[in-house]
C-alpha cells in the first residue's frame, strides 16, 4: 500500500494501480474514451490528462502508475485546460451530426463534450471523411467519420473475443477502423463492440433508427439462451422490446453478453407468433377462446387417463423454460398420476438417473473459471455453446492456464489449446480411460472399483501420447477444472463419460462439473421436471409412443435428440397439447395450440449452471392473448381439480421449489455405475453440434442473427481422407441418410475431424429429417 | 501462396526472433513479397498472416501503416519524389512537374507500358542534397535537375539499373 493525494484527499491505495484506478477508488471521475476497465491500456485518446505535481506536463491517468507521495489534481485549472484542449482536438474531425446519429443521447463523446467542449469551433478547414465499412448483419459501421480512434473495438476483439477481426489501418489522419478486405465481423461476441464504441461509429444494425435512448424503458431480465444466464437490460418502447443490452454482473457475465443474448429479441415478435388459442377441428385450425381451449385440454387429458391410463400421458419441456413453468408442468403430470416428464430433450443416455447424488451443475462458481490453471473439457463446442464461459476460459489461458480438450472436432476455440485429443464419439470413453491409466501410473493412486476394468484394459492396449500429455498437464495443476460439455451430455454413453471424468477429477483433485446446456438445466432438476423411478425419460417417451403429450416450448423436429422418432411418436398420438409462443411445426401433429409468452413477457426464474437462482419480471405485456405458461398450467391444474394450484404469483411457485438450501441439492456425484468398454461401431459416425443460432425457438426466429456466418445452412463435414474414400470433394452435393430420413447437403472438407466421422448439425430445418444426433450415418453423392 | 524463395527468406528472418514471436518478422516478410511481385496484394497479406500465425488484420495494419509498402502495382520502377519543405524550397514542385510531363502521368499513376510509377513522399532525411527522389525505395537520387532526371529515365528505360551511389553525388 502506498500513500497518495488526489484532489486534496489523502488516500492509501494498492501499489501498481494507475491514477485512473486510484481515482475510481475514491469515487472520482476522470473523463476518458479509450480507457476501459476490462481492456488493456491504449492511452490514445488523451482525454484523461491530469496534473501530477512535479511532472513537467499533464499525464494520462489511465497509463500512469501511482507512486508513493504522488499528488494528483484531476480538476485543477491546469488539468482542465489540458482536458479541454484534447476535447477540442477530438472534435476537430468529428462531424456535428448528433441529431441524425443513432448514438445521440447515450454518447460518451456528447456527454464529455458538454463538460469540456467549447461553445464554438475554431476549426474552419474541411473535416476528414471516412467511408463506411461493411461489417455484417449485426454491426453498422456506416458513419466511420465519427470514429475517434480509441481502438476499444480492436482491443475487445484481440483480448476478449480472441480474434482480431477489426483493426486500425493506415496512419495519422488517414487512420481508419476496418476489417480485412471488407470481411464481416463473425465473432459470437461482436455486439459488445457496439457498447464499447464511445461514439456513433459502430452502432447496432437491428436497432438503427428504432428509438432514442430517452424514449426507452429499461427492465432487468435474464438471458434464456445458455447455461450462464447473463443479466440483461431489456429496453422497450410502446410495449415492444427494441433492444437488449448487458447488465453488469461481475460474477456471471461481467459487462458482456453474447450476440445470441443481445440480438435474439428480434425473434420475440416474429411473424409466426401465436397469439390466440387454437384447436384442430376436422383437420382445420380454428381460433378459440382460452376457456374453450383449456376445457378441451382438461377433458381430453381426463379421457386419456380413464381410457388408457395416466402413464399414457407424457410431458416434454425445453431447458429454456422457466423454473416455475417446469415445476407446474411436472406437478400437473404427477397430479394426473403420470411420472413421464422430462426436459433433457437432446440427451440420449439416461443411465445416470437414480444414481446421481443431486442436480448436475458446474461444480464451481462461474468466476472460479478465471482462476483455474488446468482445464479438461470433454465434448464441447465451447465457443458456440457457451460464448461467455469460453471468454472466461480464454482469460484464464492468457494468464497461463493449460487447456486440454477431448472432443470430436477441432474447431478453433480462439484460445491456446495445450493438448487436444480429437477422436470419434465412440472413442471418448476409451480416451478418458487412457487418461486415467496415465494418471494412475504417475500418481500411484487407487482407482474406484467402478472404473478399474476399463482402465486396466486401456493400460493393456497402450496409452496414447495425447492421453499422456493430458494426464501430465492435469497432474501439474493446482486448481484443475474437469468439465463436461453439451456434446458429452448428449453422448450415448454420457453416464459412463461422467463416471470416468469424475474419476479423473478425483485423481487430480479437480473440481468437476457440467456446462449447462440450457438456461434452466440445473433449475429443471430442482423443479423435478425429470422422471421418477416409474417414469419414462424424454427418449423413452418417444421411443415407446404415448397416447397423449404435453409440449412446453418444444419444437420437436429441432429440439429433440431424434427428430424422426419424435415426429413419428407425436404424429401417432391421440392428443398433443402444444404450449408454444409460435405457430411452428406443431401445427402438423398437435391438436391444441396454447399461446404462451416468451421470457420477456412473463415473470420467472432461471437457475444457472453454477446454481444461482435469478428471478425476473416481464418486460412487456403479453402479446395478443398469449399468457405466461405458469398461469396456463395453474388454470389447467385447477380445471383438473388438482390440489395445490392456488398460486397467486410466480414468486410463490419459486419459493415452493427453492425452499431450503439450494447448494445442498447440487451434486455431480455419480455412484453405483460400473463403466464397461464402449461398443465399437461400424460405418460413419454422426457428430452433431447444435449451431449457435439454432438453439431455441426465439433465436431461430431472430432475423439478423440468421443472416450471420454462424447461421449458414449446415454442411456435411468430413476429413480429407474420408471424403476421398467416398469419391467426393468439397462443394459436392451429397445425400445424407439416417434411418428413413434423408437430407441433401453440401459436403466440405474439415481435416480437424477424426477418421470415421461425419459432422452434420442438428437443430436446423435442413437436417431435421434425419435421425439421432449420434449414431451411424450414410453419406453418398446426391 | 508465398513462393519458395520468399518462404526461404522469411525462414531466415525468423531465426532472429524467439519461436513464439513469429510475427516479429512481418515487416521483413512484406518486404520480400514486394521485392518479388513489385507490390503487396491483400491475398499476399493473408498468406503472410497464415505463414506467421497472426491475424490478417494485423498484417493489413502494418502494410497500410508504412508508406514504402505498395498496395497497388506501381510499375517496374517506382519514382518517389520528396515534396516536403526543404525539397520544395529547392524546387521539388518543378522536379515533379518535369517528371510528370516527361512520363505523361500524374501522382500515384503508372505509365501505359508499366515501366514507371510516380509517388510523392515525406522527408527522406538528406535535405542538404534537395531536391530528392528514390527509385524503387532503394536508390536515392539527389540534387535533381532536368538533365539528371533525363539521364536516370533513359538508363532505366533501356533496362539498366542504378548502381549504389549513382546520381547521389553533388
Amino acid at each position: 500500500m502506498i500513500n497518495i493525494e488526489i484532489d486534496g484527499r489523502k488516500v492509501e491505495v494498492e501499489n501498481g494501480l494507475t491514477v485512473m484506478d486510484a481515482a475510481h477508488h475514491v469515487g472520482l471521475h476522470i473523463p476518458h474514451f479509450c480507457y476501459h476497465k476490462k481492456l488493456s491500456i491504449a492511452a490514445s485518446c488523451r482525454m484523461c490528462l491530469v496534473q501530477v505535481e512535479k511532472a513537467p506536463k499533464p499525464l494520462p491517468a489511465c497509463a500512469t502508475p501511482v507512486v508513493e507521495g504522488m499528488r494528483i489534481h484531476t480538476n485543477s485549472d491546469y488539468a482542465v485546460t489540458a482536458q479541454k484542449s484534447v476535447m477540442e482536438f477530438l472534435l476537430i474531425n468529428h462531424p456535428l451530426d448528433c441529431p441524425i446519429c443513432d448514438q445521440g443521447g447515450e454518447c460518451e463523446l456528447q456527454d464529455v463534450a458538454m463538460g469540456y467542449g467549447g461553445m464554438t469551433s475554431r476549426f474552419n478547414e474541411a473535416k476528414h471523411v471516412v467511408a463506411g465499412k461493411p461489417m455484417g448483419a449485426l454491426i453498422s459501421a456506416e458513419e466511420m467519420s465519427r470514429c475517434i480512434h480509441c481502438t476499444r473495438c480492436v482491443r475487445f476483439g484481440q483480448e476478449i473475443a480472441g480474434v482480431m477481426e477489426i483493426g486500425m489501418a493506415f496512419r495519422g489522419e488517414h487512420s481508419a477502423i476496418m476489417t480485412f478486405v471488407q470481411n464481416t465481423v463473425d465473432s459470437e461476441l461482436s455486439g459488445n463492440m457496439i457498447d464499447l464504441c464511445p461514439v456513433g461509429a459502430l452502432t447496432s444494425k437491428p436497432f438503427r433508427y428504432k428509438a432514442r435512448s430517452w424514449e426507452l424503458s429499461r427492465r432487468r431480465s435474464v438471458s434464456p439462451h445458455d447455461g450462464l444466464c447473463s443479466n440483461l437490460a431489456i429496453h422497450t418502447k410502446a410495449d415492444r422490446v427494441v433492444r437488449v443490452l448487458p447488465l453488469e454482473n461481475e460474477a456471471i457475465n461481467e459487462c458482456w453478453i453474447s450476440d445470441r443474448d443481445r440480438f435474439s429479441y428480434e425473434g420475440l415478435n416474429a411473424a409466426d407468433r401465436l397469439t390466440r388459442p387454437m384447436l384442430k377441428q376436422g383437420g382445420e385450425w380454428v381460433e378459440v377462446e382460452w376457456q374453450t381451449a383449456l376445457e378441451y385440454v382438461a377433458n381430453a387429458l381426463r379421457q386419456v387417463k380413464t381410457s388408457a391410463g395416466a402413464e399414457q400421458i407424457g410431458a416434454l419441456a425445453t431447458g429454456g423454460s422457466t423454473l416455475e413453468e417446469q415445476y407446474l408442468l411436472q406437478k400437473l403430470l404427477r397430479g394426473l398420476g403420470s411420472d413421464n416428464v422430462d426436459f433433457r430433450l437432446r440427451q440420449s443416455d439416461f443411465s445416470a438417473d437414480g444414481k446421481q447424488a443431486g442436480a448436475p451443475w458446474l461444480g464451481m462458481a462461474v468466476a472460479d473459471l478465471d482462476r483455474a490453471d488446468r482445464f479438461l473439457v470433454v465434448g464441447s463446442f465451447l465457443r458456440k455453446d457457451h460464448p461467455l464461459l469460453a471468454a472466461r476460459v480464454r482469460q484464464a489461458v492468457k494468464k497461463g492456464a493449460q487447456f486440454n480438450l477431448l472432443h470430436a472436432a477441432a474447431d478453433d476455440l480462439l484460445l491456446k489449446v495445450a493438448n487436444r485429443a480429437i477422436v470419434a464419439p465412440s472413442e471418448f470413453g476409451n480416451m478418458l480411460a487412457q487418461v486415467l491409466a496415465a494418471l494412475t501410473e504417475s500418481k500411484q493412486a487407487a482407482l474406484s472399483d467402478d472404473v478399474k476394468a476399463v482402465v486396466a484394459r486401456a493400460t493393456l492396449e497402450g496409452i496414447g501420447n495425447d492421453a499422456r500429455a493430458i494426464a501430465a498437464s492435469l497432474a501439474g495443476g493446482e486448481r484443475v477444472a474437469v468439465l463436461l460439455g453439451n456434446f458429452a451430455q448428449q453422448h450415448p454413453q454420457a453416464a459412463q463419460l461422467q463416471r470416468l471424468a469424475q474419476e479423473v477429477a478425483a485423481l487430480t483433485g479437480a473440481k468437476f462439473g457440467f456446462l449447462g446446456e440450457a438456461a434452466n438445466s440445473v433449475g429443471a432438476y430442482l423443479a423435478n421436471a425429470v422422471p421418477g423411478a416409474n417414469g419414462l425419460n424424454a427418449a423413452a417417451m418417444l421411443a415407446q409412443p404415448r397416447k397423449a403429450y404435453i409440449l412446453l416450448n418444444v419444437e420437436a423436429e429441432l429440439d429433440c435428440a431424434n427428430p424422426q422418432q419424435a415426429l413419428a411418436a407425436l404424429g401417432a398420438a391421440d392428443l398433443v397439447v402444444a404450449l408454444s409462443s409460435y405457430k411452428h411445426g406443431a401445427t402438423e401433429y398437435a391438436d391444441v395450440l396454447l399461446p404462451i409468452t416468451p421470457f420477456t413477457e412473463t415473470s420467472g426464474t432461471y437457475v444457472n449452471t453454477e446454481g444461482r437462482a435469478q428471478s425476473f419480471k416481464g418486460a412487456v405485456k403479453p402479446l395478443g392473448e398469449s399468457r405466461p405458461a405458469w398461469k396456463v398450467l395453474r388454470v389447467l391444474g385447477n380445471l383438473l381439480e388438482q390440489e395445490g394450484f392456488g398460486y397467486e404469483n410466480s414468486e410463490s411457485v419459486r419459493d415452493e421449489v427453492l425452499a431450503g438450501d439450494l447448494a445442498e441439492r447440487l451434486n455431480n456425484r455419480l455412484s453405483g455405475l460400473t463403466v464397461s468398454a464402449a461398443a465399437t461401431s461400424a460405418g460413419l459416425q454422426r457428430v452433431a453440434d447444435v449451431p449457435i443460432y439454432s438453439t431455441d425457438s426465439i433465436v431461430r426466429r431472430a432475423n439478423s442473427l440468421q443472416k450471420t456466418h454462424d447461421a449458414a445452412t449446415p454442411m456435411v463435414s468430413l476429413n480429407g481422407a474420408e471424403l476421398a474414400k467416398l469419391g467426393l470433394k468439397s462443394g459436392d452435393a451429397v445425400t445424407v441418410s439416417q434411418g428413413q430420413g434423408r437430407a441433401t447437403l453440401i459436403a466440405q472438407c474439415d481435416d480437424g475431424l477424426p477418421q470415421g466421422v461425419a459432422r452434420v448439425a442438428a437443430g436446423h430445418a435442413a437436417t431435421a429429417a434425419l435421425g439421432a444426433m449420434f449414431g451411424t450415418i450414410t453419406v453418398e453423392r446426391a | 501462396m508465398l513462393s519458395e524463395q520468399v518462404q526461404a527468406k522469411i525462414e531466415h528472418e525468423l531465426k532472429k526472433y524467439p519461436a513464439d514471436q513469429k510475427q516479429s518478422a512481418v515487416m521483413a516478410a512484406l518486404r520480400f513479397v514486394q521485392d518479388e511481385k513489385g507490390w503487396i496484394s491483400s491475398d499476399d497479406m493473408a498468406d503472410v498472416a497464415i505463414y506467421l500465425g497472426m491475424p490478417k488484420m494485423a498484417v493489413y495494419e502494418v502494410a497500410t501503416f508504412y508508406h514504402m509498402y505498395k498496395l497497388q502495382p506501381m510499375g517496374q520502377h517506382t519514382l518517389t519524389v520528396c515534396t516536403n519543405l526543404s525539397c520544395q524550397l529547392m524546387g521539388s514542385n518543378e522536379t515533379l512537374d518535369y517528371i510528370k510531363s516527361k512520363l505523361g502521368i500524374g501522382l500515384n499513376e503508372v505509365t501505359a507500358d508499366g515501366k514507371f510509377g510516380l509517388r510523392e513522399a515525406e522527408c527522406m532525411g538528406a535535405c542538404i542534397d534537395a531536391p530528392l527522389m528514390t527509385v524503387n525505395n532503394r536508390r536515392l537520387c539527389a540534387r535533381l535537375t532536368p538533365e539528371k532526371i533525363d539521364r536516370i529515365l533513359t538508363k532505366l528505360s533501356a533496362g539498366g539499373e542504378l548502381a549504389s551511389g549513382e546520381e547521389n553525388v553533388r
